[in-house]
């Protein structure tokens, strides 16, 4: 083990932090600017920053992905990236998906198909889903299954999820066609 | 996390001026790794420099016939670019095999190769870790290690690379483009990473002020007869307890090359060149797949919680070479 005494440790915590930078952040259509730390993440500028606590914090370490939103139209971890590097990015969360009163089609599937239990990874679930649709890869169930592994719901509302996300990529399928 | 400092680099060598100039900087991407380990306290850079804006993120073909990966091409783009779909499947089949869509969509190319690994004592600062630092001691050889090395181990570490794509690059004898302060060089994948040794603070041969620009993989790609075999707790996001990459080039019923790569065993993605020269000019077949898979884990420990995985990895190589053989493509 070691055991080097951390005798200097009240002298470095006397050492100015380094300054905050403004960024600019076009969020769910608004440009927003914020001065931010260097080690704030994405995931915090959005909740402490700019007040949008729907998207959450789970684990803080990209296993959970609750914390997903959309940066420049693809998910992504905002608890693994620094807002200072999404200096100039646009990012949508849970709040800019539904237009006025009218959900998002995946936001009401969640809803029809009872996709949640306690509802803590439903926002990123839905926008890692809002994602999934965009990428067009997935065909089956087994492939939203497969494509939506980085979402974990400890509720185990796992069977609802994947109907409701199928259910919105049939009806998409079904509107391309016609 | 610690404090630290922010900079964004334009270029490639203001970038090196930058890491060279401070030994306690470090580059960052994707950052899908790195943060994580800052949060954790186990790495504690001064400083960051940010790389993910600068150019280097497209896929180009190459005189030799081959392709080109920038080292900021993100693992989604490399994973369905439709040329490596067509022409190095298993490199986009494990790329898909690894992570989730989320980090893929994060996560780069040079980052993949620079990640560190997820042993558990090297991720817990209370407990001694040779890797995070040295000279405290192994956790992991006497603890709880079943996720850990069987090949190429030392006595001061027995962490395992944790890539899925690298074991693919690693079978197609892939090359890591790098620049430094005194210019360019290119590493073989075979060398890029390091078995522990006696200084398994060091994953790779990549200097501190270097950064990598590219990868570039060679003309052939063994688009027909390939798998990217997966052994895994869970069937999706999860890290391999093993992987095989199997590569064949055939002529008829007859192998004329043979590439086997292996994740989940080793410091760094495994290879074994004589054992896998046992198969050129012998006709598909599971005595002699199994012939190779005895010759590559002959030298295998295992630790006791990992001891299974020597099975496991000879199994999981018959299987992968099977497959590749009658091309059924991918686990």
């Amino acid at each position: 083990m070691n055991s080097k005494p951390k005798t200097d440790t009240v002298r470095k915590a006397t050492v100015s932090l380094p300054a905050k930078s403004r960024i600019t952040l076009k969020v769910n259509g608004a440009v927003k600017q914020i001065e931010v730390a260097p080690w704030t993440t994405l995931l915090d500028a959005l909740r402490d920053h700019l007040d949008l606590t729907g998207t959450k914090k789970g684990c803080d370490h990209g296993q959970c992905g609750a914390c997903t939103v959309l940066v420049n139209g693809k998910r992504v971890n905002s608890c693994l990236t620094l807002a200072i590097m999404q200096d100039g990015a646009e990012v949508t969360t849970i709040e800019g998906l539904a237009e006025g009163e009218a959900l998002h089609p995946l936001q009401q599937a969640f809803v029809e198909h009872d996709a949640f239990q306690c509802g803590y990874c439903t926002p990123g679930q839905i926008c890692s889903a809002v994602g999934l649709l965009r990428e067009s890869r997935a065909q089956s169930p087994d492939d939203i299954r497969e494509l939506m592994s980085g979402n974990i719901c400890r509720c185990g509302a796992f069977p609802n999820i994947v109907a409701a996300i199928e259910q919105v990529m049939q009806s998409e399928k079904k509107g391309g066609d016609q | 996390m610690n404090s630290f400092t922010y900079t964004r680099a334009d270029d490639v060598p203001s970038a090196v001026r930058e890491v060279a100039a401070d030994g306690a900087s470090k580059f960052i991407a994707g950052g899908t790794n790195l943060i994580d380990l800052m949060k954790e306290n186990v790495m504690r850079p001064s400083r960051l420099i940010d790389i993910s804006h600068l150019a280097l993120n497209e896929i180009n073909s190459t005189a030799g016939g081959g392709l080109r990966l920038g080292a900021l091409a993100k693992n989604t783009d490399v994973a369905y670019n439709e040329e490596i779909e067509q022409r190095y499947p298993l490199l986009s089949k494990a790329i898909l095999a690894g992570a989730s869509a989320q980090l893929r969509n994060m996560a780069t190319v040079g980052g993949n190769l620079m990640q560190r690994t997820r042993c558990c004592y090297f991720y817990d600062t209370a407990t001694p870790c040779n890797k995070r630092e040295p000279e405290t001691g192994c956790s992991a050889i006497a603890g709880f290690n079943r996720g850990h090395a069987i090949l190429g181990t030392s006595v001061h570490c027995i962490a395992t690379h944790p890539s899925d794509m690298c074991v693919a690059l690693a079978a197609l004898d892939a090359v890591v483009h790098v620049t430094g302060p005194k210019g360019k060089r290119s590493i073989n994948f075979a060398e890029f990473h390091r078995l522990p040794g006696d200084t398994p603070n060091i994953d790779t041969n990549l200097g501190a002020d270097e950064i990598i620009t590219g990868v570039e993989l060679p003309a052939e790609g063994f688009p027909e007869h390939h798998s990217y075999l997966k052994v895994r707790d869970r069937t999706s996001y999860a890290f391999a307890l093993v992987s095989v990459a199997a590569a064949l080039e055939m002529e008829g019923e007859t192998i004329k090359e043979a590439r086997l790569a292996l994740g989940g065993v080793a410091h760094k993605p495994w290879r074994d060149q004589q054992a896998e020269k046992l198969l050129s000019g012998q006709g598909p077949s599971r005595e002699d797949f199994q012939q190779v898979a005895e010759a590559l884990l002959r030298d295998a420990k295992g630790y006791g919680h990992n001891s299974f995985k020597i099975e496991l990895a000879k199994v999981a190589i018959v299987r992968a070479l099977s497959q590749a053989a009658i091309r059924e493509g991918h686990s």
